[in-house]
């Protein structure tokens, strides 16, 4: 085995790669987990599986009170007409930003070390781009007329009303989602056919087999696989700053004092980043230690993350700033006392407060090395700031709605056990899935890997990584 | 359906043979018996017998009743009348008859209209019902009726529900079983009359007083009582006080430039208060700086809807009020009286007021509220007199009421007899004294003590309970009668449907009594009384009578008396510290439509309390009291105790705690149950004011109000939606009135406007003149089938009222200002609702209206963010009765209107309905639709005129002439949201003495 691994700790780098990584043994750390038997699978699988199904079994009760009874289960009003399940969409969908950023961004900049966490990354793009994207529909009053807002031919001859920012939710949303899981399983097809050739299980080989599209590792087919893939990486890097901006848009089109701004499309866009790479923290942390993969998800991949969360968490502390000047700038009363009752308001100044604790005052800390270096800080900070993201859209969603131009209309919002239900429910779905991915598919991207591994084994190592590692000291302690 | 136990001298329902069931009915023919006997026939064996004989009358027995049935049911027993005494065997396959000959005047989908009136407090408002296919779904004011003028309540408006309400007593009980007319009729005896008492509330009616007249005439022990809680009793004793005899005085504001009000709700209380209110709102109107305007001082205890208005106010605790009443007869001369002026009048606003009348001999009026003592009135009468308004601004007439007596001893007398054991008989019509009279007489006490208690009402109250005899009585859309206004003009009532759930009316009981044949119709008790009165062609006479709703010349004589007052010494001040004041309630009145849903659950005035009431108290008491809203407080006065939540208003006077009757209820119904507490309790309908000990108590309430009570917060800045000013400033800037237009509006588009070549519908609202009376709420809600939603989602914020009447205070706490904004959908020409729908469901039509599509909607709810107003309303939970869920009350639906499903959102459509029937008669006759042929329900239904609507593209019509008006603006323009409802500025018109310089907008 390479990876030494032991009880009294592992050996941790900061390459990108641990040191002495063959194929075998990337196979072995990645694919024979994924190919061992039912009986095998470990515990902790078992346990983590059970609550994500147990949630997924709330989720899907929350999801039949809602729609025998309507919803009028949450705590949705007037004038707050939408609340927690807008709040959760946008907090999902800005998750699953990370991943395409991962893969495609960073792949077009060629940069390596986005090999190794691409492939879970994109897996919880997508899921939660699944999750995020069933609240909308949840959300409609009516919701199994969903379809309504698809241009389809129908005999009523209506189409979409195309004007509304809520139209092109659902066709850059969709686009995400294709995309997104095109790109997603392309780069899975030679690792499917990895899985294929090792397993001789019967009713693996016939999965793997139709799911690798009869790959046959030829030079015509890897270059044409490379083309592809890095084609639709291209393809896939604007959507990483168009979805979010246009869901920026529901907001920023509208009148609402406190939603009619037009820095909401990159303050969304950078928030989303910021909260995708938290939650790629807090999937990875556990993840490499669980199945041992700290010499592929090194320490390396986590002080860069880190790195992206500070860049775009003080972004969007400068978006929060920029929200208040421009109401005060404005002059106009309405967008200034907006400003007022989030900061200072008296139902919910807590939750203006605690989100710049979260994501502003939280990551500070990030600007250390040592900081960086360590997986429990990181997994902590990498919380809060989900829960200082969340907060945001309270913010943004629910408050702004409480007090807006009448005095008469003003209300309160005050969420039920069905919005927690629904909203705690989703982790459960989300679980689910990501727990049937990382026991069904290999949850590195191997192909890449060992390209990386020969890489590094045949044509040495590049001064820069040299230079680097004997900087920060060849091998740190864990 | 009430759970019914079976008769008793039938141990063996099964056995129940029709000849049995026809000895039950004897006395009985016809259609007549099993409407009254629907729990009878809750038993298997009558269903059966039901089923076979009248296979179609049985369906509506059925709880859930669908619109559909109905209508076939309608058409059926239409086709099968005179049929009915001929069997007819189930059909296997039940058809239904169609018309053979359509009967006369009935067109399908266009409704009949019908004059009748509703009564308060014994006084006629005229009323013309619609009909769709024989089923009464709205109520307008009737234009020809002095008493409505063609405005209506908010009360009023909701009783179309009550009509339906499936809880309404359906059976004549008897010690709790079901009985029958017959043996009802044959069982009571009122002997000579010496051991027997009826008791009645006010009574107008010539019919009635004839039934009672002959009644006591035959029966001449018999007492008449009369004990009703919306009667003022002290308006007739200070009459008898000052004039010597009794009489019945009416105000004329129509003629009065200064109006004083010793706290009269002229506009929302009391007899002839929709014609008040009309007189006193056309001497309000303002449009240009050429117009002049009444001036209002107001002196009240708790803010009231006129009150709103007041160009000057004074909040005073009841013995101030009769205080300021003394001091200014004292000053004005009127009366022998030297009382000093009350601490809380200001001596310079005291010394306008007196001079502002001084200066309009004959052309001022003060007024004196219902709740004020007789001594109020008396001094009243003399400072009107003094003022030379009598026969100006007051006319007197000879009394309206039938009987003019003080209820409260007329009550108290019954009750001693009662308690004395000298009644065997007593005869309850109307009233609910268990509920309503004080509480130390022990009302339902009292009844053990006579073995004959009869009570006939709509619902099985309280009384009914505690009595041995039980007659429903019909609804006043089910009955015919008579009733006079508050002039004394006569309406001849007429039903528009068969009693729907059986009853009798008054008349039918009185006659009864009076040992008539007890089949005797009530059409035909009303006919006789003015058979005998009326000379000449009768017929001719009835028809038109019953057809306009009025009977011509009917007023009552105009007296030339006036009024001779000696020294009268007004009340003193009490000696408790805190004071309780009880009112009926603005919307459920004395509990009498506790179980109405629309009216519990409209907003009150100035509270916008939904579902409950409150011990209203001013900040300063609060503050003393250490009490907040939503405290409980313990209210206890003569060792009777209520525990009631806080709620704090500003311009309530201080120390005096005012709590609204009619709640508290312990028999209404499923929807008036248990909702708030008894006033009744502490104090009597008729009392001014009771000394209260205040004790905070522990725990909390939550009260459900529509508004956050938070509109005397600071903003930070101003707002200028509520843009206010006076005559005055408006007549020194008569061009541009700097406070219709405080901020510059830029008016700012990419896109040329739209040209609309037809109509272009729009409304105004004027401000000045809204006292927010909820009458709008309440037509709106009638009209367009618009659910309520209970407590529980009033207190979450999703009350589903297309119109809303906002409510803004201005100025300080204990003196504020009111301001009410009615607010629907502003059918905004650039609205920021169409482009946010991503399916199109909300758009703009060809006439300019802003239309939502139901059956498009799939619920985002963004078109409820984008919408500056908040003027849409979803619906979050299935609210309305659709098929499934659908009980008798669903029939109150307007057929022209759809009823919203779940998920869907829905807002004012400027009743798209009316307009459409409009224009297909108008296309039909080859016209335009003239101005004034389109009404909506809130304007018909405004008693102040407030509302106009029409065709903005008409130079001539109203709403054009409104909209030029320099006080025009529209809320929030500078959103550039171009809305087609605007309002024109609150203009008041305060004393100049007095004025203290500008007040551009509104804080709000």
């Amino acid at each position: 085995m390479a990876v030494q691994a032991g009880r009294g700790g592992l050996i941790e780098t900061n390459r990108v790669i641990g040191r002495g990584q063959t194929s075998q043994g990337i196979d072995d750390v990645v694919n024979t987990p994924v190919l061992s038997d039912v009986k095998r699978t470990p515990l902790w699988w078992w346990i983590g599986f059970g609550i994500s199904l147990s949630l997924l079994g709330v989720y899907l009760i929350s999801v039949v009170v809602l729609i025998t009874t309507g919803t009028g289960v949450w705590g949705n009003n007037q004038p707050v007409a939408w609340g927690m399940p807008i709040i959760n969409f946008v907090w999902w969908i800005g998750i699953g930003h990370a991943g395409t950023l991962i893969s495609a961004a960073l792949l077009l900049f060629r940069q390596p070390w986005r090999t190794s966490i691409n492939r879970f990354a994109e897996a919880m793009t997508i899921f939660a781009v699944v999750v995020a994207g069933l609240y909308p529909i949840l959300h409609l009053g009516r919701p199994w007329l969903f379809y309504w807002l698809l241009p389809y031919p129908n005999t009523y001859g209506l189409f979409p009303q195309f004007r509304s920012p809520l139209d092109w939710d659902l066709f850059a949303i969709s686009t995400y989602a294709s995309v997104s899981v095109l790109f997603w399983f392309i780069g899975l097809i030679p690792d499917l056919a990895t899985l294929r050739d090792r397993t001789d299980n019967r009713f693996q080989r016939i999965l793997y087999a139709t799911l690798a599209l009869g790959w046959n590792g030829s030079a015509k087919a890897w270059q044409r696989y490379q083309r592809a893939y890095l084609l639709l990486a291209a393809l896939s890097f604007p959507l990483v700053l168009s979805v979010h901006s246009t869901i920026a848009m529901d907001f920023a089109v509208s009148q609402v004092p406190g939603w009619n701004n037009t820095i909401m499309p990159p303050y969304f866009v950078a928030g989303a980043v910021f909260a995708g790479f938290a939650m790629v923290l807090i999937l990875a942390i556990p993840l490499r230690k669980a199945l041992h993969l700290e010499q592929l998800i090194t320490k390396r991949h986590l002080d860069n993350a880190a790195k992206l969360m500070l860049a775009t968490g003080l972004i969007v502390v400068y978006g929060y700033a920029v929200e208040l000047f421009d109401a005060w700038y404005s002059g106009v009363e309405f967008e200034k006392y907006m400003a007022y009752n989030r900061v200072l308001g008296a139902d919910h100044w807590w939750a203006f407060w605690l989100l710049i604790a979260a994501n502003g005052v939280a990551i500070q800390p990030l600007w250390f090395r040592s900081v960086r270096q360590s997986p429990l800080a990181l997994f902590i900070i990498s919380i809060i700031v989900s829960i200082g993201m969340w907060l945001e859209r309270f913010v943004i969603v629910a408050v702004t709605l409480t007090k807006d131009f009448l005095l008469s209309s003003w209300g309160d919002y005050v969420s039920t056990f069905w919005d927690w239900s629904l909203y705690i429910g989703s982790f459960g779905l989300f679980g689910t899935l990501f727990f049937l991915f990382i026991r069904l598919l290999p949850s590195i991207a191997t192909t890449e890997m060992k390209e990386l591994a020969h890489h590094d084994a045949h044509h040495g190592s590049d001064s820069f990584e040299e230079a680097r590692e004997r900087y920060y000291g060849e091998e740190a302690r864990a | 359906m009430l759970d019914v136990p079976p008769m008793s001298d039938h141990q063996d329902p099964k056995n129940l043979s029709i000849e049995e069931i026809r000895a039950r009915l004897e006395g009985s023919k016809g259609q007549e018996y099993w409407r009254g006997l629907d729990e009878l026939a809750n038993t298997d064996e009558f269903q059966t017998f039901m089923q076979k004989e009248f296979p179609r009358q049985a369906a509506p027995l059925e709880a859930s009743l669908e619109r559909r049935d109905f209508l076939k049911l309608l058409g059926a027993s239409l086709a099968l009348a005179g049929l009915s005494a001929c069997a007819r065997p189930p059909l296997p396959n039940e058809k239904i008859v169609p018309y053979v000959q359509a009967p006369e005047e009935i067109v399908p989908g266009r409704p009949l209209h019908f004059a009748t009136a509703i009564t308060e407090g014994g006084y006629a408002e005229g009323l013309i019902a619609e009909s769709h296919q024989g089923r009464p779904t709205k109520v307008d004011g009737n234009p020809d009726h002095p008493g409505s003028l063609g405005a209506t309540t908010a009360t009023t408006q909701a009783t179309v529900l009550t009509l339906y309400d499936p809880e309404r007593s359906q059976a004549i009980l008897n010690n709790g079983s079901v009985s029958s007319w017959g043996d009802f009729a044959g069982s009571l005896d009122l002997g000579d009359g010496s051991r027997a008492a009826i008791l009645t509330e006010t009574v107008t009616s010539p019919t009635t007083k004839r039934q009672l007249d002959e009644l006591l005439a035959a029966n001449p022990g018999l007492a008449w009582h009369q004990y009703d809680p919306l009667h003022s009793d002290s308006t007739v004793l200070g009459a008898r006080a000052a004039f010597g005899r009794d009489v019945t005085v009416v105000p004329n504001f129509e003629n009065a430039d200064v109006v004083v009000s010793i706290d009269a709700d002229f506009t929302g209380e009391g007899p002839g208060r929709l014609a008040h209110a009309k007189a006193f709102s056309r001497r309000r109107r303002v449009r240009s700086a050429e117009d002049d305007m009444n001036r209002l001082w107001m002196a009240e205890t708790t803010p009231s809807p006129t009150g709103a208005l007041a160009d000057h106010r004074f909040a005073l605790a009841p013995h101030d009020l009769a205080g300021l009443t003394a001091a200014l007869a004292g000053r004005l001369g009127a009366a022998a009286a030297d009382a000093p002026l009350p601490a809380g009048v200001d001596p310079t606003a005291f010394d306008a007021m007196v001079d502002d009348l001084r200066s309009h001999n004959g052309r001022s009026l003060v007024v004196a509220g219902a709740h004020q003592p007789a001594e109020v009135h008396a001094l009243v009468h003399a400072i009107n007199d003094t003022l030379g308004n009598f026969g100006r601004t007051v006319t007197v007439h000879e009394p309206v009421e039938a009987q003019p007596e003080s209820h409260d001893a007329s009550l108290r007398a019954l009750v001693a007899r009662m308690n004395d054991g000298e009644l065997d008989t007593l005869v309850i019509v109307g009233a609910n004294p268990v509920h309503t009279a004080p509480a130390e007489l022990d009302f339902a006490a009292a009844m053990q003590n006579v073995s004959t208690t009869v009570h006939m009402g709509l619902y099985v109250d309280e009384t009914a309970q505690a009595a041995s005899w039980h007659i429903p009585q019909t609804h006043h859309l089910e009955t015919w009668s008579d009733a006079r206004a508050f002039n004394g003009a006569v309406t001849i009532m007429q039903p528009l449907i068969q009693p729907f759930y059986g009853g009798h009316s008054e008349h039918e009981l009185l006659n009864v009594l009076a040992g008539g044949d007890p089949l005797t119709s009530g059409h035909d008790l009303v006919r006789s009384t003015w058979q005998a009165r009326v000379d000449g062609d009768f017929e001719a006479f009835w028809r038109r009578a019953v057809y306009q709703g009025v009977v011509e010349g009917s007023e009552s004589a105009t007296l030339d008396v006036t009024p001779s007052v000696g020294r009268i010494d007004v009340p003193q001040a009490a000696d408790d510290a805190l004071q309780l004041v009880v009112r009926p309630d603005p919307s459920i009145r004395d509990g009498r439509w506790a179980n109405n849903g629309w009216l519990q659950e409209l907003p009150k005035p100035f509270t916008k309390l939904t579902w409950d009431n409150a011990a209203l108290i001013s900040a300063a008491t609060a503050e003393r009291l250490g009490l907040r809203n939503e405290d409980r407080v313990e209210l206890s006065s003569n060792g009777r105790t209520v525990t009631a939540p806080v709620w704090v208003l500003p311009g309530q006077a201080d120390d005096v705690i005012t709590l609204h009757a009619g709640f508290g209820r312990s028999a209404a119904g499923h929807v008036g149950q248990d909702v708030g507490v008894n006033a009744y309790t502490l104090a009597t309908a008729h009392q001014t004011a009771v000394g209260v000990q205040a004790v905070k108590s522990s725990g909390r309430h939550r009260l459900a109000s529509t508004q956050l009570h938070n509109a005397l917060e600071g903003t930070g800045e101003r707002r200028y939606i509520v843009r206010h000013g006076t005559l005055q400033e408006l007549k020194d800037e008569p061009e541009h009135p700097h406070f219709v237009h405080p901020v510059e509006h830029i008016k700012a588009d990419l896109t040329d406007d739209w040209v609309y070549n037809s109509y272009a519908w729009g409304m105004t609202i004027d401000m000045s003149v809204c006292t927010g009376c909820n009458a709008c709420v309440t037509a709106c809600q009638s009209e367009n089938n618009i659910p309520i939603v209970g407590k529980d989602q009033v207190l979450v914020g999703r009350e589903m009222h297309w119109i809303r009447v906002d409510n803004y205070y201005a100025g300080n706490m204990d003196d504020p200002e009111f301001y009410h904004m009615p607010m629907a959908c502003q059918h905004c020409e650039k609205a920021p609702c169409e482009p946010v729908c991503p399916v199109g469901a909300t758009v703009h039509d060809h006439e300019g209206l802003n239309v939502m599509v139901y059956n498009r909607c799939v619920g985002t709810r963004y078109c409820s963010n984008n919408c500056p107003y908040k003027v849409r309303q979803f619906n979050f939970l299935q609210y309305a009765e659709l098929d499934s869920n659908a009980t008798e009350l669903s029939l109150a639906n307007n057929p022209d209107v759809t009823v919203r499903s779940r998920g869907v959102m829905e807002k004012c459509t400027y009743c798209t309905q009316k307009i459409s029937r409009a224009r297909i008669q108008a296309n039909n006759e080859d016209r335009r639709i003239q101005d004034g042929e389109v009404v909506t329900a809130c304007q018909s239904a405004c008693p102040m005129e407030a509302i106009t609507f029409g065709d903005t593209n008409d130079p001539n019509s109203r709403v054009t002439a409104t909209k030029q008006s320099v006080l025009n603006y529209a809320v929030l323009e500078e959103l550039n949201t171009f809305p087609r409802t605007s309002y024109l500025a609150h203009v008041k018109n305060p004393h100049p003495a007095l004025h203290d310089g500008g007040s551009y907008g509104s804080e709000a």
